[in-house]
Protein backbone atom coordinates (compact mmCIF):
# COMPACT_ATOMS: atom_id res chain seq x y z
CA UNK A 1 0.00 0.00 0.00
CA UNK A 2 1.46 3.42 -0.90
CA UNK A 3 1.80 6.13 1.75
CA UNK A 4 -1.10 8.58 1.43
CA UNK A 5 -0.29 12.18 0.41
CA UNK A 6 0.18 14.59 3.36
CA UNK A 7 -1.74 17.77 2.48
CA UNK A 8 -0.24 21.25 2.97
CA UNK A 9 -1.99 23.81 5.20
CA UNK A 10 -3.61 25.40 2.14
CA UNK A 11 -4.85 22.02 0.91
CA UNK A 12 -6.16 21.22 4.40
CA UNK A 13 -8.06 24.51 4.46
CA UNK A 14 -9.60 23.93 1.02
CA UNK A 15 -10.39 20.26 1.66
CA UNK A 16 -12.22 21.01 4.89
CA UNK A 17 -13.87 24.06 3.29
CA UNK A 18 -15.35 21.63 0.77
CA UNK A 19 -16.45 19.21 3.49
CA UNK A 20 -18.11 21.98 5.52
CA UNK A 21 -19.76 23.72 2.59
CA UNK A 22 -21.32 20.58 1.12
CA UNK A 23 -22.18 18.74 4.29
CA UNK A 24 -25.98 18.76 4.41
CA UNK A 25 -27.29 16.64 7.26
CA UNK A 26 -24.01 16.16 9.12
CA UNK A 27 -20.47 16.07 7.87
CA UNK A 28 -19.46 12.44 8.47
CA UNK A 29 -20.53 11.07 5.08
CA UNK A 30 -18.95 13.97 3.18
CA UNK A 31 -15.70 13.83 5.09
CA UNK A 32 -15.30 10.17 4.08
CA UNK A 33 -16.05 10.96 0.46
CA UNK A 34 -13.60 13.89 0.27
CA UNK A 35 -10.72 12.52 2.38
CA UNK A 36 -10.78 8.87 1.27
CA UNK A 37 -12.43 8.71 -2.17
CA UNK A 38 -11.79 11.99 -3.93
CA UNK A 39 -8.53 13.35 -2.41
CA UNK A 40 -6.98 10.10 -1.21
CA UNK A 41 -5.33 11.66 1.87
CA UNK A 42 -6.35 8.81 4.13
CA UNK A 43 -7.01 5.10 3.80
CA UNK A 44 -10.44 3.69 4.66
CA UNK A 45 -9.02 2.24 7.89
CA UNK A 46 -7.17 5.42 8.91
CA UNK A 47 -10.36 7.40 8.46
CA UNK A 48 -12.55 5.02 10.46
CA UNK A 49 -10.02 4.82 13.31
CA UNK A 50 -9.58 8.57 13.70
CA UNK A 51 -13.33 9.09 13.34
CA UNK A 52 -13.97 6.57 16.12
CA UNK A 53 -11.76 8.62 18.42
CA UNK A 54 -13.38 11.90 17.31
CA UNK A 55 -16.79 10.43 18.14
CA UNK A 56 -15.99 9.34 21.67
CA UNK A 57 -14.69 12.84 22.51
CA UNK A 58 -17.25 15.56 23.23
CA UNK A 59 -17.89 18.17 20.55
CA UNK A 60 -18.70 18.14 16.85
CA UNK A 61 -17.40 14.87 15.36
CA UNK A 62 -15.76 16.28 12.26
CA UNK A 63 -14.64 19.39 14.19
CA UNK A 64 -12.66 17.10 16.53
CA UNK A 65 -11.52 15.12 13.54
CA UNK A 66 -10.23 18.32 11.86
CA UNK A 67 -8.30 19.32 15.01
CA UNK A 68 -6.62 15.90 15.28
CA UNK A 69 -5.96 15.32 11.60
CA UNK A 70 -4.65 18.90 11.17
CA UNK A 71 -2.30 18.44 14.12
CA UNK A 72 -1.04 15.17 12.70
CA UNK A 73 -0.22 16.91 9.37
CA UNK A 74 1.21 20.27 10.46
CA UNK A 75 0.80 20.84 14.21
CA UNK A 76 -1.09 23.91 15.40
CA UNK A 77 -1.05 25.55 11.97
CA UNK A 78 -2.58 22.42 10.45
CA UNK A 79 -5.31 22.26 13.09
CA UNK A 80 -6.24 25.91 12.62
CA UNK A 81 -6.28 25.54 8.81
CA UNK A 82 -8.53 22.48 8.91
CA UNK A 83 -10.91 23.79 11.59
CA UNK A 84 -11.08 27.27 10.03
CA UNK A 85 -11.90 25.81 6.62
CA UNK A 86 -14.48 23.49 8.10
CA UNK A 87 -16.52 26.11 9.97
CA UNK A 88 -16.18 29.13 7.66
CA UNK A 89 -18.89 28.47 5.04
CA UNK A 90 -21.45 26.76 7.32
CA UNK A 91 -21.30 29.67 9.76
CA UNK A 92 -22.10 32.23 7.05
CA UNK A 93 -24.79 30.01 5.49
CA UNK A 94 -26.53 29.36 8.78
CA UNK A 95 -26.54 33.10 9.55
CA UNK A 96 -27.96 33.90 6.13
CA UNK A 97 -30.65 31.27 6.75
CA UNK A 98 -31.61 32.78 10.09
CA UNK A 99 -31.89 36.24 8.53
CA UNK A 100 -33.95 34.80 5.64
CA UNK A 101 -36.14 32.89 8.08
CA UNK A 102 -36.83 36.03 10.09
CA UNK A 103 -37.67 37.82 6.82
CA UNK A 104 -39.72 35.36 4.75
CA UNK A 105 -41.17 32.86 7.22
CA UNK A 106 -42.58 29.75 5.60
CA UNK A 107 -42.80 29.37 1.82
CA UNK A 108 -44.56 26.02 1.12
CA UNK A 109 -42.43 25.22 -1.97
CA UNK A 110 -39.16 25.74 -0.16
CA UNK A 111 -40.54 23.78 2.78
CA UNK A 112 -41.45 20.81 0.50
CA UNK A 113 -38.02 20.85 -1.16
CA UNK A 114 -36.21 20.97 2.19
CA UNK A 115 -38.24 18.06 3.55
CA UNK A 116 -37.16 15.93 0.59
CA UNK A 117 -33.54 17.00 1.14
CA UNK A 118 -33.79 16.11 4.83
CA UNK A 119 -35.05 12.60 3.97
CA UNK A 120 -32.20 12.05 1.50
CA UNK A 121 -29.64 13.44 3.98
CA UNK A 122 -30.70 10.81 6.52
CA UNK A 123 -29.97 8.09 3.97
CA UNK A 124 -26.45 9.46 3.47
CA UNK A 125 -25.29 8.58 6.98
CA UNK A 126 -26.67 5.06 6.57
CA UNK A 127 -25.10 4.62 3.13
CA UNK A 128 -21.70 5.84 4.35
CA UNK A 129 -21.75 3.36 7.26
CA UNK A 130 -22.64 0.51 4.86
CA UNK A 131 -19.90 1.53 2.43
CA UNK A 132 -17.17 1.72 5.10
CA UNK A 133 -18.38 -1.48 6.77
CA UNK A 134 -18.30 -3.55 3.59
CA UNK A 135 -14.87 -2.22 2.55
CA UNK A 136 -13.20 -2.71 5.94
CA UNK A 137 -14.49 -6.30 6.35
CA UNK A 138 -14.34 -6.22 10.18
CA UNK A 139 -13.94 -9.51 12.10
CA UNK A 140 -17.19 -11.21 13.23
CA UNK A 141 -17.19 -9.87 16.81
CA UNK A 142 -16.89 -6.32 15.46
CA UNK A 143 -19.80 -6.87 13.06
CA UNK A 144 -21.91 -7.94 16.04
CA UNK A 145 -20.73 -4.84 17.94
CA UNK A 146 -21.70 -2.55 15.04
CA UNK A 147 -25.21 -4.02 14.88
CA UNK A 148 -25.65 -3.89 18.67
CA UNK A 149 -24.52 -0.26 18.85
CA UNK A 150 -26.78 0.74 15.95
CA UNK A 151 -29.76 -0.97 17.59
CA UNK A 152 -29.08 0.49 21.04
CA UNK A 153 -28.73 4.04 19.70
CA UNK A 154 -31.46 4.00 17.04
CA UNK A 155 -34.07 1.58 18.41
CA UNK A 156 -33.81 1.82 22.19
CA UNK A 157 -32.47 5.41 22.17
CA UNK A 158 -29.89 4.62 24.82
CA UNK A 159 -28.03 7.90 25.61
CA UNK A 160 -24.82 8.01 23.62
CA UNK A 161 -22.73 8.71 26.72
CA UNK A 162 -23.67 5.27 28.13
CA UNK A 163 -23.01 3.47 24.86
CA UNK A 164 -19.56 5.03 24.61
CA UNK A 165 -18.65 4.53 28.28
CA UNK A 166 -19.69 0.87 28.34
CA UNK A 167 -19.28 -0.48 24.80
CA UNK A 168 -16.22 1.65 23.92
CA UNK A 169 -13.97 -0.20 26.38
CA UNK A 170 -15.59 -3.55 25.45
CA UNK A 171 -14.78 -2.99 21.76
CA UNK A 172 -11.23 -1.84 22.52
CA UNK A 173 -10.77 -4.87 24.79
CA UNK A 174 -11.92 -7.26 22.06
CA UNK A 175 -9.54 -5.64 19.56
CA UNK A 176 -6.60 -5.87 21.99
CA UNK A 177 -7.41 -9.53 22.72
CA UNK A 178 -7.46 -10.34 19.00
CA UNK A 179 -4.17 -8.42 18.44
CA UNK A 180 -2.51 -10.28 21.32
CA UNK A 181 -3.42 -13.68 19.94
CA UNK A 182 -2.22 -13.07 16.37
CA UNK B 1 -34.57 38.05 31.19
CA UNK B 2 -31.36 39.13 29.51
CA UNK B 3 -28.26 37.11 30.33
CA UNK B 4 -24.82 38.73 30.66
CA UNK B 5 -22.17 37.94 28.03
CA UNK B 6 -20.29 35.86 30.60
CA UNK B 7 -23.44 33.78 31.28
CA UNK B 8 -23.77 32.98 27.59
CA UNK B 9 -20.09 32.07 27.21
CA UNK B 10 -20.03 29.81 30.28
CA UNK B 11 -23.33 28.08 29.48
CA UNK B 12 -22.24 27.12 25.99
CA UNK B 13 -18.75 26.13 27.17
CA UNK B 14 -20.35 23.69 29.59
CA UNK B 15 -22.59 22.31 26.82
CA UNK B 16 -19.48 21.83 24.68
CA UNK B 17 -18.03 19.26 27.07
CA UNK B 18 -21.36 17.42 27.31
CA UNK B 19 -21.67 16.97 23.55
CA UNK B 20 -20.46 13.37 23.38
CA UNK B 21 -21.73 12.01 20.09
CA UNK B 22 -22.11 15.41 18.44
CA UNK B 23 -24.88 17.95 18.21
CA UNK B 24 -27.79 15.58 17.63
CA UNK B 25 -27.03 13.90 20.92
CA UNK B 26 -26.74 17.30 22.60
CA UNK B 27 -30.12 18.71 21.58
CA UNK B 28 -32.17 17.35 24.53
CA UNK B 29 -29.63 18.77 27.01
CA UNK B 30 -29.50 22.09 25.16
CA UNK B 31 -33.30 22.30 25.33
CA UNK B 32 -33.32 21.49 29.04
CA UNK B 33 -30.81 24.23 29.82
CA UNK B 34 -31.75 27.05 27.43
CA UNK B 35 -35.54 26.67 27.62
CA UNK B 36 -36.43 24.99 30.90
CA UNK B 37 -33.66 25.97 33.29
CA UNK B 38 -32.49 29.42 32.09
CA UNK B 39 -35.66 30.49 30.25
CA UNK B 40 -33.65 32.32 27.59
CA UNK B 41 -35.77 30.91 24.70
CA UNK B 42 -39.34 29.64 24.40
CA UNK B 43 -40.23 26.19 23.09
CA UNK B 44 -41.41 27.23 19.62
CA UNK B 45 -38.37 29.41 18.92
CA UNK B 46 -36.04 26.63 20.05
CA UNK B 47 -37.53 23.98 17.75
CA UNK B 48 -37.74 26.29 14.73
CA UNK B 49 -34.13 27.41 15.13
CA UNK B 50 -33.00 23.82 15.59
CA UNK B 51 -34.72 22.73 12.35
CA UNK B 52 -33.12 25.67 10.56
CA UNK B 53 -29.63 24.70 11.68
CA UNK B 54 -30.31 21.11 10.57
CA UNK B 55 -31.29 22.28 7.08
CA UNK B 56 -28.02 24.20 6.61
CA UNK B 57 -24.90 22.40 5.41
CA UNK B 58 -22.10 21.75 7.83
CA UNK B 59 -21.90 20.63 11.43
CA UNK B 60 -25.20 20.59 13.30
CA UNK B 61 -23.36 22.00 16.32
CA UNK B 62 -23.91 25.42 14.70
CA UNK B 63 -27.43 25.22 16.09
CA UNK B 64 -25.65 26.72 19.13
CA UNK B 65 -24.63 29.80 17.08
CA UNK B 66 -28.22 30.25 15.95
CA UNK B 67 -29.50 29.97 19.54
CA UNK B 68 -26.86 32.48 20.64
CA UNK B 69 -28.09 34.92 18.02
CA UNK B 70 -31.69 34.58 19.23
CA UNK B 71 -30.55 35.06 22.85
CA UNK B 72 -28.12 37.95 22.50
CA UNK B 73 -27.91 39.21 18.88
CA UNK B 74 -24.56 39.20 17.06
CA UNK B 75 -22.56 39.30 20.30
CA UNK B 76 -24.55 36.38 21.65
CA UNK B 77 -23.86 34.46 18.47
CA UNK B 78 -20.12 35.03 18.70
CA UNK B 79 -19.98 34.03 22.37
CA UNK B 80 -22.11 30.92 21.86
CA UNK B 81 -19.99 29.80 18.91
CA UNK B 82 -16.71 30.33 20.76
CA UNK B 83 -18.15 28.66 23.86
CA UNK B 84 -19.46 25.55 22.12
CA UNK B 85 -16.31 25.00 20.01
CA UNK B 86 -13.31 25.90 22.17
CA UNK B 87 -13.34 23.43 25.11
CA UNK B 88 -14.01 20.42 22.85
CA UNK B 89 -11.31 21.52 20.39
CA UNK B 90 -8.74 21.89 23.20
CA UNK B 91 -9.55 18.40 24.43
CA UNK B 92 -9.23 16.92 20.92
CA UNK B 93 -5.88 18.74 20.54
CA UNK B 94 -4.60 17.25 23.81
CA UNK B 95 -5.71 13.73 22.88
CA UNK B 96 -4.06 14.04 19.46
CA UNK B 97 -0.84 14.93 21.31
CA UNK B 98 -1.06 11.83 23.52
CA UNK B 99 -1.55 9.73 20.41
CA UNK B 100 1.63 11.12 18.88
CA UNK B 101 3.70 10.48 21.99
CA UNK B 102 2.32 6.93 22.24
CA UNK B 103 3.09 6.14 18.61
CA UNK B 104 4.85 2.80 18.45
CA UNK B 105 3.24 1.34 21.55
CA UNK B 106 1.99 -2.12 20.49
CA UNK B 107 -1.55 -1.56 21.75
CA UNK B 108 -2.28 1.84 20.22
CA UNK B 109 -3.32 0.70 16.73
CA UNK B 110 -5.47 -2.23 17.86
CA UNK B 111 -7.07 -0.01 20.52
CA UNK B 112 -7.94 2.58 17.89
CA UNK B 113 -9.16 -0.16 15.57
CA UNK B 114 -11.46 -1.21 18.41
CA UNK B 115 -13.26 2.12 18.10
CA UNK B 116 -14.23 1.41 14.47
CA UNK B 117 -17.45 -0.45 15.43
CA UNK B 118 -18.39 2.51 17.65
CA UNK B 119 -17.90 4.92 14.74
CA UNK B 120 -19.82 2.80 12.22
CA UNK B 121 -22.60 1.86 14.66
CA UNK B 122 -23.24 5.48 15.64
CA UNK B 123 -23.09 6.58 12.00
CA UNK B 124 -25.70 3.99 11.05
CA UNK B 125 -27.88 4.86 14.03
CA UNK B 126 -27.86 8.57 13.20
CA UNK B 127 -29.17 7.59 9.74
CA UNK B 128 -32.15 5.81 11.33
CA UNK B 129 -32.80 8.62 13.83
CA UNK B 130 -32.57 11.38 11.22
CA UNK B 131 -34.68 9.31 8.85
CA UNK B 132 -37.44 8.97 11.42
CA UNK B 133 -37.29 12.71 12.17
CA UNK B 134 -37.48 13.50 8.45
CA UNK B 135 -40.47 11.22 7.71
CA UNK B 136 -42.84 14.13 7.09
CA UNK B 137 -44.67 12.46 4.18
CA UNK B 138 -45.32 8.87 3.01
CA UNK B 139 -42.57 8.86 0.37
CA UNK B 140 -39.86 10.12 2.76
CA UNK B 141 -38.66 6.72 4.08
CA UNK B 142 -38.29 5.55 0.46
CA UNK B 143 -36.20 8.63 -0.35
CA UNK B 144 -34.04 7.84 2.69
CA UNK B 145 -33.60 4.20 1.64
CA UNK B 146 -32.91 5.15 -1.98
CA UNK B 147 -30.32 7.70 -0.94
CA UNK B 148 -28.60 5.17 1.37
CA UNK B 149 -28.42 2.70 -1.53
CA UNK B 150 -27.03 5.41 -3.84
CA UNK B 151 -24.27 6.40 -1.38
CA UNK B 152 -23.40 2.77 -0.67
CA UNK B 153 -23.30 1.45 -4.22
CA UNK B 154 -22.17 4.49 -6.23
CA UNK B 155 -19.10 6.72 -6.07
CA UNK B 156 -20.88 9.78 -7.47
CA UNK B 157 -21.21 12.95 -5.41
CA UNK B 158 -23.76 12.73 -2.56
CA UNK B 159 -25.20 16.02 -3.87
CA UNK B 160 -27.12 14.03 -6.53
CA UNK B 161 -28.94 12.14 -3.79
CA UNK B 162 -29.85 15.39 -1.99
CA UNK B 163 -31.01 17.09 -5.18
CA UNK B 164 -33.08 14.04 -6.14
CA UNK B 165 -34.65 13.98 -2.67
CA UNK B 166 -35.49 17.70 -2.87
CA UNK B 167 -37.10 17.31 -6.31
CA UNK B 168 -39.18 14.31 -5.14
CA UNK B 169 -40.28 16.42 -2.16
CA UNK B 170 -41.38 19.19 -4.52
CA UNK B 171 -43.16 16.63 -6.73
CA UNK B 172 -45.12 15.17 -3.81
CA UNK B 173 -46.14 18.70 -2.75
CA UNK B 174 -47.20 19.68 -6.30
CA UNK B 175 -49.28 16.50 -6.80
CA UNK B 176 -50.70 16.15 -3.33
Amino acid sequence: MNEPHVPSCGELFLGFLQIGGLAFGGAVAYARQVLVDSRGWMTERDYAELLGLAQVLPGPNIGNFAVMYGRRCHGLKGSISAVGGFFLLPLFIVLALVLAWQEFGQNPWIDAFMKGVAAAAAGMALGAALKSGFRLKPPPEQIVAILVITALAAWWRVPLGWIILILGPVCVGMALYRARRT
Amino acid sequence: MSPTPLDILLTFSMLSLLAVGGANALSPEMHRILVESRGWLDDATFSQLYALAQAAPGPNILSASVMGMAIGGWGGMALATIGILTPAACLAWTVAGWLESLKGAWWIRPAQAGLVPVALGLMGASGFILGEAAAFFFLAPFITAGSALFIWRSDRSPLYALLGGGLLGLGVFALG
